[in-house]
């Protein structure tokens, strides 16, 4: 098995889940600051990717203002001790990416799929497996698939060439006896074979407490952004994880003094806001909506006059998916056909 | 008018729809179906007096009257093997697989071009229901880049599909580029397990000059959109198209969305798979223009 030694290993995703919340613009020196301050720290994983993955550089999920390869590279140079983690949604990126990024210097593959769909990430286990890769499969939007079905799908990654499975609560929306429950329904499934993670969101506030039961559960690895930089009200936070883990006495390697200075010297400068749990992101939690559809409701939301949250709530009563940005501005054009009738209808 | 003689190479979900639009078509009699193990698709063949075997291409190329065109809804690998059988029989091939041997098509935007190839493939359910928009954009304005999203049913993508998604993204980018005309392309996938299956959505972004003029591109796109319903009757536009002015980080371009919805004609497979039923009838369109403007004479 392999994956990490200690009782649990905190991975870093600032520079992936946080690209949603910069808009996908990180700069070079943004990322080698963020990259030294974590090496420095402790810090033993570093995802660096565009939001939706390499490959995510879209119209639909927004253009990175600096090419993901490039990115990768220089946190692969920056890194001394760290290893650098790229995430690859099957369908978004391709196989080619994930070999230009192997080029570049990335060392963990993360494979992500909705939770039901783990068997489009097949091939793209085998190819970082057969490039040496570490690799972590990425169960997204797990609030939306029962513990068992979400075990079987984490099957379905290891036998293709997972060695970690991640519940990923992508919504922000899983509370805690649910985070608890799917993590441990993984374990049962694969835990002779590969190792358990779990990615929390901080919608509904629970991203660290999530966190915290999932490693009771079984969980060896657990993901963390400074600041909590990243989609919806943000993820949980690598410094808060750091501090709570010392706190109860479980070695990650992290030094809590390295990753507090990271979170405020190096991005707090930089954070275009501090993720939070405002309406939106509530709602997002609330409804189990993709939390990266935050800032983009918000933006359909200003095009067509339309509130953000309610556009939200619609995603997440059609049982949208991670991926589908485009059904936001669908949503807010229904809306402001509704408002327009309705206004209309009133006079 | 004689009707062009075909056969299906694959009963499965795909051949069965297809058999049910040909049954319909006046310009092609399907005579074979064929698969290579007994199944449900073959018995439903036979119910509907087809000849069908379990003994594949062989026995379809042991008849003493050989079909002129055979679609083939099999996989990218079995079409690779049978495509130089049916071109050195004489057999014109309508490929629904992702094989890719022979150009790739979509009716309303190059069929013309290809009248006489011997191979003609379909590309992929998402390139059929988004590059004729692309298309339509581009033969109004310059396209610097075109970007399309498919959303599909989980339970409408097929084995195929999910054991080689980037055949999929592939694929689609290229005739995003090739056929729609936009110097650069990209398509994403998406699969949604949404219960009751969510219906075919496609999406077209395409990067325009600051200048262009918005009511042509809207007529073009609308055009178009009829063009497609004349075979895909669920083909809808969901809004009007939508532009936003243009940005620094679109290179300076503005841009227009335009949102499709595919309903499925619902002949065999479910309605919610427009996506497999776009393939289906595209390649019953071909067939019967390949039908029509070469094997039948002058259509009556």
């Amino acid at each position: 098995m392999s994956g990490t030694e200690r009782p649990v290993r905190i991975t870093d995703t600032t520079l992936r889940d946080g690209s949603h919340a910069m808009s996908h613009e990180f700069t070079e020196a943004q990322v080698r600051a963020t990259v030294h301050a974590l090496d420095g720290a402790g810090v033993e994983v570093i995802e660096v990717s565009h939001g939706d993955g390499l490959g995510g550089s879209s119209f639909n999920y927004g253009f990175s203002k600096v090419e993901d390869i490039v990115l990768v590279r220089a946190a692969a140079e920056e890194a001394t001790r760290a290893k650098i983690a790229i995430l690859l949604v099957p369908g978004i990126g391709t196989m080619d990416d994930l070999r230009n990024a192997r080029e570049a210097g990335a060392s963990v593959a993360r494979i992500a799929t909705h939770c039901t769909e783990a068997d489009v990430s097949i091939q793209h286990f085998g190819l970082a497996r057969s490039l040496g890769m570490e690799t972590v499969g990425f169960l997204m939007m797990s609030h939306r698939t029962s513990p068992e079905e979400l075990a079987r799908q984490g099957r379905i990654m290891v036998d293709a060439g997972c060695q970690c499975v991640y519940a990923v609560d992508s919504a922000g929306a899983l509370v805690l006896t649910e985070a608890k429950a799917r993590i441990a329904a993984l374990v049962a499934a694969v835990g002779r074979e590969a190792q358990v993670g779990f990615h929390g969101h901080q919608n509904l506030s629970l991203g660290v407490a999530n966190s915290i039961l999932a490693f009771e559960s079984g969980a060896r690895q657990i993901d963390g952004s400074l600041c909590a930089l990243g989609a919806g009200a943000g993820n949980s936070p690598t410094e808060v994880l750091a501090a709570t883990f010392d706190h109860l006495g479980i070695e990650t390697g992290v030094d809590v003094g390295g990753v507090l200075d990271a979170a405020e010297e190096v991005v707090r400068p930089f954070l275009p806001r501090w993720p939070k749990a405002d309406r939106t992101a509530i709602v997002q939690g609330w409804a189990g909506v993709y939390s990266s559809f935050l800032l983009h409701a918000e933006h359909a939301a200003e095009r067509y006059d339309v509130p953000a949250h309610e556009i939200l709530q619609r995603a997440g009563e059609a049982g949208y998916v991670g991926g589908q940005e485009d059904m936001l501005i669908d949503i807010a054009l229904q809306l402001a056909q509704e408002r327009d009738l309705g206004a209309v209808g009133a006079r | 008018m004689t009707k062009a003689r075909a056969a299906i190479i694959g009963p499965g979900n795909i051949g069965t729809d297809l058999l049910a639009k040909l049954m319909r078509s006046e310009s092609i009699e399907v005579q074979y179906m064929v698969g290579v193990v007994e199944s449900d698709g073959l018995q439903r063949a036979r119910s509907m007096g087809i000849d069908a075997s379990a003994e594949g291409l062989d026995w379809l190329l042991s008849r003493d009257e050989l079909p002129q065109i055979v679609f083939d809804a099999t996989s990218a690998k079995a079409h690779r093997d049978a495509a130089p059988r049916l071109a050195e029989a004489g057999i014109v091939a309508v490929d629904l697989t992702p094989a890719a041997v022979g150009p790739l098509v979509c009716p309303p935007v190059n069929f013309r071009e290809h009248v006489d190839a011997m191979n003609i493939n379909m590309i992929s359910c998402g390139a059929q229901a988004t590059v004729p928009i692309v298309h339509a954009v581009s033969s109004v304005v310059p396209v610097a880049y075109a970007e399309i999203v498919a959303s599909v049913a989980s339970k409408s993508a097929g084995p195929g599909t999910r054991a080689n998604i980037d055949e999929f993204t592939h694929t689609t980018s290229r005739a995003v580029r090739e056929l729609g005309g936009s110097p650069r392309g990209k398509a994403i996938i998406v699969l949604n397990p949404v219960e009751p299956p969510m219906i075919m959505r496609d999406t077209i972004f395409c990067a325009i000059p600051p200048d262009a003029d918005h009511d042509a591109i809207t007529d073009s796109v609308k055009r178009r959109v009829a063009e497609v319903q004349e075979y895909v009757p669920g083909y809808e536009l969901r809004a009007e198209p939508q532009y936003d002015e243009p940005r620094e980080k679109w290179d300076g371009n503005g841009r227009v969305t335009v949102f499709i919805e595919v309903l499925g004609a619902g002949d065999y497979l479910p309605t919610y798979a427009g996506n497999l039923d776009i393939m289906t009838a595209a390649a019953a369109r071909i067939g019967e223009l390949v039908a029509t403007t070469r094997f039948a004479g002058a259509p009556v």
